[in-house]
């Protein structure tokens, strides 16, 4: 996927949407800009099938030599999916965050939280007021 | 870039666990400017020094450098330090390095404890770089058209590093060999430069606080701050060869003198967990279900793969084999009490 055609939340996870018959599925990761700022990844916790998000609830964490940080939600629904082989392949979160690195899918429940995220281009401008 | 001590320094420069391998496999550059350096003169400034660090120094040698500590009067850690015996005209003088952070506390508390005796603060006209890993001395051999494997461990020698005056010592914070540079500031920019081009050249680079920070837990060695505060006393943090008592008085001394016959409960240990979680300052240590200390640094060692933490618990479960468990939040995550240091150069 091309971060162009995702949004963002503050908290540097990006999502991508698309319908699947009835309902909506969101897919979920991390950011560039986040996994660059962790660096040197070494665990993930990730979350089981079948919960429910509220959007800005805490689903993981990764951790870093450096630091840990909580995975916020940027929608509400219930998790349908989670990118299980991350916990081996933390790799690919760097490698890949739009793509092999996606760390879970959500079946959306309410569609107007999108209006709450930032295209790609207002997450840069975030990024590099943050960078400073 | 971080705020440390007043300081604005990189935690990395590229990756932690980069630089912490350049270091183990080649040679890292440090920049440790932020590091206090205050200069005694003569013998005066010796006997001075000796009437409040925990260290008897008053045998010291021109060319030696001296670990030790400053107590308060509870016997608690004020800093650990280095203290360089540093030959020149028309007498020695020593130098002494303290921590950046307690570079105000420790120049008030010399102040209040010194007669007429002046010493000069030079932090700010000086800089330090620490150059260490296996390829370290050769680097520096070509350099400094000098062999600092000349030196002994923990020697020192006063050098001309083309036309900069050079004080090398064979110290350092990251169980590697290598040496540490304190020289005029105005010189330093071009001198790193220098360093990290032929650090550059046998696969080595410049590295910032966050390997620092794992190299010296790697190594076994305490921080301050960390492992070492006010409320540590030298025995608890297991760094009684720092503390000379005979024939002698230094704040504190007479508390640690009744702790050296009748030790504090609590002692430093090391610990290595299972799993990939890395254990934080602050976390509780538990043994058979009950807390029983905390965590005061913890990483994951690039060098063992595995999560490593050193801390503080009662004295009898602070033997290597003791099996402990550290709360992760919320996750307890296994872990055996190892021997200090958790790494060990071969050579």
């Amino acid at each position: 996927m091309q971060p162009q055609n995702l949004l963002f939340a503050k908290t540097h996870e990006w999502v991508h949407v698309e319908p699947a018959g009835a309902e909506k599925i969101a897919t979920i990761g991390i950011s560039h800009f986040a996994v660059e700022a962790l660096t040197d990844l070494v665990y993930i916790e990730l979350p089981e099938v079948g919960r429910q998000l509220r959007a800005g609830e805490s689903f993981g964490e990764v951790e870093s030599v450096k630091a840990v940080s909580d995975l916020y939600s940027p929608l509400s629904g219930e998790i349908v999916e989670v990118n299980q082989q991350l916990a081996n392949r933390l790799d690919q979160l760097h490698d890949d965050p739009y793509g092999a690195g996606w760390i879970i899918k959500l079946k959306v429940a309410d569609e107007s939280e999108m209006s709450k995220l930032m295209p790609h281009a207002q997450y840069e401008k975030q990024c590099a007021e943050e960078g400073h | 870039m971080v705020e440390f001590a007043g300081w604005s320094m990189p935690i990395q420069y590229s990756s932690i666990v980069d630089e912490h391998r350049a270091t183990r496999s080649a040679v890292g550059l440090f920049d440790v400017s932020h590091m206090g350096r205050l200069r005694f003169k003569g013998p005066a400034g010796l006997a001075f020094l000796d009437r409040v660090l925990t260290r008897d120094i008053r045998d010291t040698k021109p060319g030696q450098v001296r670990y030790s500590l400053i107590t308060n009067d509870e016997g608690g850690i004020l800093d650990d330090v280095l203290v360089y015996a540093a030959s020149g005209a028309p007498s020695v003088s020593y130098l002494l390095v303290v921590n950046a952070g307690n570079r105000d506390k420790i120049v008030a508390w010399l102040n209040a404890h010194r007669a007429s005796d002046e010493f000069i603060d030079e932090s700010a006209d000086s800089a330090m770089i620490a150059v260490q890993g296996p390829r370290a001395l050769e680097i520096l051999k070509a350099l400094l058209s000098f062999d600092p494997a000349r030196l002994r461990y923990y020697g020192c020698t006063s050098l001309d590093w083309g036309g900069v005056p050079t004080l090398v010592s064979r110290t350092g914070y990251t169980g590697e060999d290598g040496c540490e540079l304190i020289l005029p500031a105005s010189a330093a920019e071009s001198k790193w430069e220098q360093l990290v081009a032929a650090a550059a050249d046998c696969g080595g680079r410049a590295a910032g606080l966050g390997a620092r920070d794992t190299l010296r837990l790697e190594a076994g060695m305490p921080l301050y701050g960390h492992e070492l505060s006010e409320d540590v006393d030298p025995y608890q943090a297991g760094l009684q060869y720092a503390v000379g008592l005979k024939d002698r008085t230094f704040p504190g001394s007479d508390v640690l003198a009744s702790k050296a016959e009748r030790p504090g409960t609590e002692r430093r240990a090391g610990w290595v967990l299972e799993g990939k979680r890395v254990p934080r300052e602050g976390y509780a240590v538990y043994y058979r279900g009950e807390p029983v200390g905390r965590v005061t640094s913890g990483t994951f060692s690039p060098t063992l793969e595995r999560p490593i933490a050193m801390g503080y618990v009662p004295a009898q479960l602070a033997a290597p084999g003791t099996q402990i468990e550290i709360d992760i939040r919320g996750h307890r995550a296994p872990g055996e009490t190892v021997r200090l240091p958790f790494y060990r150069r071969s050579s």
